[in-house]
């Protein structure tokens, strides 16, 4: 069973058909049909039923406006690292349990005045570290899909919420492949836009560089619209781009006539499982018959994308967490003297995947390291940058990937860190090129979905939806079977 | 800590310094925020998510800070840069909430400028190397002496701007520091990017020491010497921890690279290793850099004000006024724009010189208030010089109506005819006064009849007294002699 589409929901608010109430009366039976707490999925970091009734309320009021919001009356789940006005954000750590933010997200508040209903705030891997939502300091969260799996992660509070129909659309945040691999893993559909391209106001930091909101839909179409919504410049955050939004909705009927996809062979290695290669091959005889043209390109640093992404993304984190020091705010453990207070605070409020990322980025940024890992993984970030811009360049206009490496793995299969790291081998490149990037749901093996990806180059999102539009109605059943 | 060393065996060693200002712009809001910038406001009150560093909060660059950067770079002569990058300087400490500082490292906002402090004594400059000019924001303030067994935090200054100037090591006394520093500070005056007051903590100096022997080109290994809280407390300070230098080098010993404190007499070393703090910079993700557009940057050349050796030259050669009274008039440039509003109105350049000098300076010296505020503008001031040099008042009753110019801000010409300060050089009326000076001084009338000059001053003086000043010494002078010698 799914949510109703944003879309629906908002015809039928918009013209008092459905009561926004009732909406959100729905999402909250349908949280306790799929057990959505802690003791079943542990979807929600914080769930707080009173205040999204009460926000729900307020929808009534909005009715006489010209033209409603393009959620108007839409229960969304936020994942857990975007501020929140009533609910607290946590990031998934005990270092900022129960801290409440006196401001909100520009995402949050985009939402809302666009008729959304926050509802709820999904768990998550410790403060964004991670690919199976296992590392939060409130427990796994489990795949809809299948119990014993993961979601994948970091955003797989956000991804299950949507995955088990409570939701039809959620916000999450990627840092590298953060929404893409989940909605993979979960079956759905799920966005990272163009780096700029939606503002990281009141986006917990992870790495500031790579960090930005995504969208998960149960649909390509929900996905758009979210994405429509959130996007824009921001003056509050110096890393957003005065670029207009478009319609990302507007191709959604449109085949494929015209368009150029290019197939990277690096994501396609001869060790990739055969069965995802399958359902990627299917999905590009689809994309052929809609009229596109395929082609082989080649983005040769690919394989560097990893080792890059496991230096500037710890290095930056480690700066960008100092400020959890329990002088203001979050947790204070007392030690000895100033010292001991830091340590003793760090110490027991980051759980150890943040730590060991912590000290990995501390090393990496150290006088006498700097060149050897910072700088000489800022230069192949630019040339892995460079190779998108290259194919671009020479005409292509999407490109076509696998998502992830594998469907969703059991929970606590993987205990070596690294091993976990490859999981986002096929998507850690969009976040280091700042390209658009986005995982629809391509069919299942052994009942397990399989992502297949978009590229597409910087702020060409629509040109990605109009392929993602066409390539899930071609696939029609075929997508989740 | 500190060592005395005779002074003649600092002799054969040469002193090498550099200067690191800090100096707080004077901007309306915070670097990175809309936060108030202004001093003294009640703990905590001037914060907000990006001041406190709350988690998903992102600076944004405040342009007006950027603005006065760039007019400060450009008075030292400095090539602003087109392109500056932002980065964090990481360290731990409670008034600083982000873990890191926002400043500038390997592509500061400009380079390679300089500023004149003096002449050798052939005449030829001396110029002090500025290597960089970057900006920054300010940490708030640890307050350890408030809470017994507790430190409170004020966040107000967190996130103020700054820029810091960093000299060359081209200093080689404490005297041209201090010449160096007062300067620099007059500079900032001109272009008036800064309240530039060491007290309130808008200007803070630390300095690089080493020492060399003479006819050395490598430099020793320097120690930073901070908390110094007087441009005088700078060149003492500059000159104990060269003497400490030395003595430690004569006896064969080794400069640890190093803080140093000055307590206001000694400098003892820094608790914490700071020398040995790894920053760990690297460029600040959350801003891209920073671009200036050259016409920008020409324009904000073109807007610079008139800076205080233009101004000087200007002075000697316009007004014909000495170099003593150059310096004094164009210490700051409110007083210059004073004087010279004065002496353009007036016509009489060094008359109004030495008005503003003498009248206007001991009034707001004692008074302790800005000359731009001071109640007696320069329009009224020329009035009453215009009047003394016309006759109209004598020069003593010109300063009795300075004194109530100051009290009441009223028109000169008003006040000299309320309180009847109007010079006499009425005959009969001067005559009148003679005739009952010489009435009640009989003995001194006929000493000076009989040619004792010097009590022509006793009687001029008894006629003064009766006219309450108002009396025209000249015209009463004529009357007397030619009444005692006729």
């Amino acid at each position: 069973m799914t949510a109703r589409s944003c879309a629906a929901v908002r015809a039928d608010t918009a013209a008092g058909r459905v009561k926004a109430a009732d909406t959100l009366t729905k999402a909250i039976d349908r949280a306790r049909e799929v057990n959505a707490g802690r003791d079943g999925l542990n979807i929600f970091a914080w769930r707080d039923d009173e205040d999204a009734r009460r926000q729900a309320a307020t929808i009534g009021d909005r009715l006489a406006d010209t033209t409603p919001g393009a959620l108007l009356g839409v229960p969304i789940a936020v994942k857990d690292n975007i501020a929140t006005l009533t609910m607290p954000t946590t990031c998934g750590s005990r270092i900022l349990e129960g801290y409440v933010s006196p401001y909100e997200a520009t995402v949050v508040k985009r939402l809302r005045e666009a008729g959304g209903i926050v509802f709820g705030k999904t768990n998550m891997d410790e403060f964004a570290m991670g690919s199976s939502t296992e590392h939060s300091a409130y427990g796994p969260t489990k795949n809809p899909i299948a119990l014993d799996r993961v979601p994948g992660g970091s955003s797989g509070g956000s991804a299950a919420a949507v995955a088990s129909g409570i939701v039809s659309i959620a916000l999450g945040s990627e840092t590298g492949g953060s929404v893409r691999q989940p909605a993979a893993f979960c079956g759905i559909v799920g966005v990272k836009p163009t780096y700029g391209r939606v503002s990281r106001f009141g986006l917990v930091a992870f790495a500031s560089s790579l960090d930005q909101v995504g969208v998960f839909g149960q649909t390509v179409d929900d996905a758009a619209v979210g994405l429509g919504v959130i996007a824009g410049h921001d003056a509050m955050d110096s890393t957003s781009a005065d670029i207009a939004v478009p319609d990302y909705t507007a191709g959604a009927n449109a085949d494929l006539k015209g368009l150029v996809v290019g197939l990277p062979k690096e994501y396609f290695p001869s060790s990739l499982d055969p069965q995802i290669r399958a359902k990627c091959d299917a999905a590009i005889e689809h994309l052929k018959a809609l009229g596109a043209t395929v082609k082989e390109v080649s983005l040769p640093n690919t394989d560097l994308a990893i080792p890059v992404y496991y230096i500037i993304a710890p290095a930056e984190a480690s700066s960008n967490l100092a400020r959890f020091d329990g002088v203001r705010y979050g947790l204070r453990l007392t030690g000895d003297g100033l010292r001991g207070m830091y340590e003793a605070t760090r110490s027991g409020g980051f759980g150890p995947e943040v730590t060991r990322r912590i000290l990995l980025g501390t090393y990496v940024l150290s006088a006498g390291y700097y060149d050897a890992y910072y700088r000489k993984a800022q230069q192949v970030r630019s040339l892995i940058a460079r190779d998108f811009r290259r194919v671009f360049d020479s005409g292509v206009h999407v490109l076509f990937t696998p998502t992830a490496p594998s469907t969703a793995f059991p929970i606590g299969a993987i205990s070596d860190p690294y091993e976990m790291y490859l999981s986002d081998i096929f998507t850690a490149t969009a976040n280091l090129a700042g390209v658009p990037a986005m995982s629809i749901p391509i069919g299942r093996i052994g009942g397990l979905p399989v992502g297949g990806q978009f590229l597409a180059s910087h702020f060409d999102e629509a040109r990605m939806f109009t392929a993602a539009y066409a390539l899930e109605r071609a696939l029609g059943a075929e997508a989740h079977a | 800590m500190t060592t005395s060393v005779p002074k003649s065996s600092l002799d054969g060693w040469e002193m090498v310094v550099g200067l690191e200002v800090h100096v707080q712009l004077k901007t309306r809001t915070k670097l990175f925020c809309a936060c108030s910038a202004q001093f003294g406001a009640a703990p905590n009150a001037n914060t907000c998510p990006v001041c406190l560093a709350l988690p998903g909060a992102l600076p944004v660059v405040n342009k007006q800070a950027v603005g006065l950067a760039t007019r400060a770079a450009l008075a030292i002569n400095c090539e602003v840069q087109p392109v500056s990058v932002f980065a964090r300087k990481n360290y731990f400490y409670p008034d600083s909430p982000k873990g890191y500082q926002i400043s500038q490292f390997d592509k500061p906002l400009a380079l390679r400028g300089w500023i004149e402090i003096g002449t050798r004594s052939d005449s030829s400059p001396i110029r002090i190397g500025v290597n960089r000019v970057h900006m920054e924001d300010d940490a708030g303030k640890s307050i350890h002496d408030r809470y017994a067994g507790a430190t409170a935090v004020d966040l107000n200054r967190s996130g103020v701007p700054l820029i810091e100037i960093v000299s060359e090591p081209d200093i080689r006394s404490a005297e041209q520091a201090g010449a160096y520093l007062r300067v620099l500070k007059q500079i900032l005056e001109y272009v008036d990017v800064s309240d530039v007051n060491m007290e309130e903590g808008s200007l803070r100096v630390d300095a690089n020491v080493s020492a060399r022997r003479r006819g050395d080109t490598k430099l020793g290994t320097k120690t930073e010497v901070k908390n110094m809280n007087s441009f005088s407390g700078v060149e003492r300070a500059i000159d104990v921890e060269f003497a400490r230098h030395v003595s430690v080098l004569e006896a064969g010993g080794v400069i640890e690279q190093q803080t140093m404190l000055w307590d206001g007499s000694t400098v003892r070393p820094a608790r914490s290793k700071e020398g040995s703090h790894d920053y760990r910079y690297f460029p600040e993700p959350d801003l891209p850099p920073l671009i200036l557009e050259q016409g920008w940057i020409d324009k904000a050349r073109h807007d610079l004000p008139e800076l205080p050796a233009a101004r000087q030259a200007r002075f000697a050669a316009d007004y014909k006024l000495s170099d003593y009274d150059v310096e004094v008039l164009t210490s700051n440039p409110r007083l210059a724009d004073y004087y010279e509003e004065v002496a353009r109105a007036h016509g009489e350049p060094k008359a109004a010189a030495n008005w503003v000098m003498g009248e206007v300076m001991a009034t707001i010296k004692t008074s302790g208030e800005d000359i731009s505020r001071f109640r007696v503008r320069p329009f009224d001031l020329a009035s009453l010089l215009g009047l003394v040099r016309d006759g109209i008042v004598s020069h003593t009753a010109g300063k009795q109506i300075f004194s109530h110019m100051v009290a009441t801000g009223d028109q000169p010409a008003q006040i000299a005819e309320r309180e009847g300060l109007v010079k006499i050089d009425d005959d009969s009326q001067l005559s009148a006064w003679i005739d009952e000076v010489i009435a009640e001084n009989p003995n001194e009338a006929e000493r000076l009849r009989n040619g004792e000059k010097k009590l022509q001053g006793v009687l001029v003086g008894a006629v003064m007294k009766k006219s309450k000043g108002r009396a025209d010494p000249r015209k009463l002078n004529q009357l007397l002699t030619t009444r005692l010698t006729s």
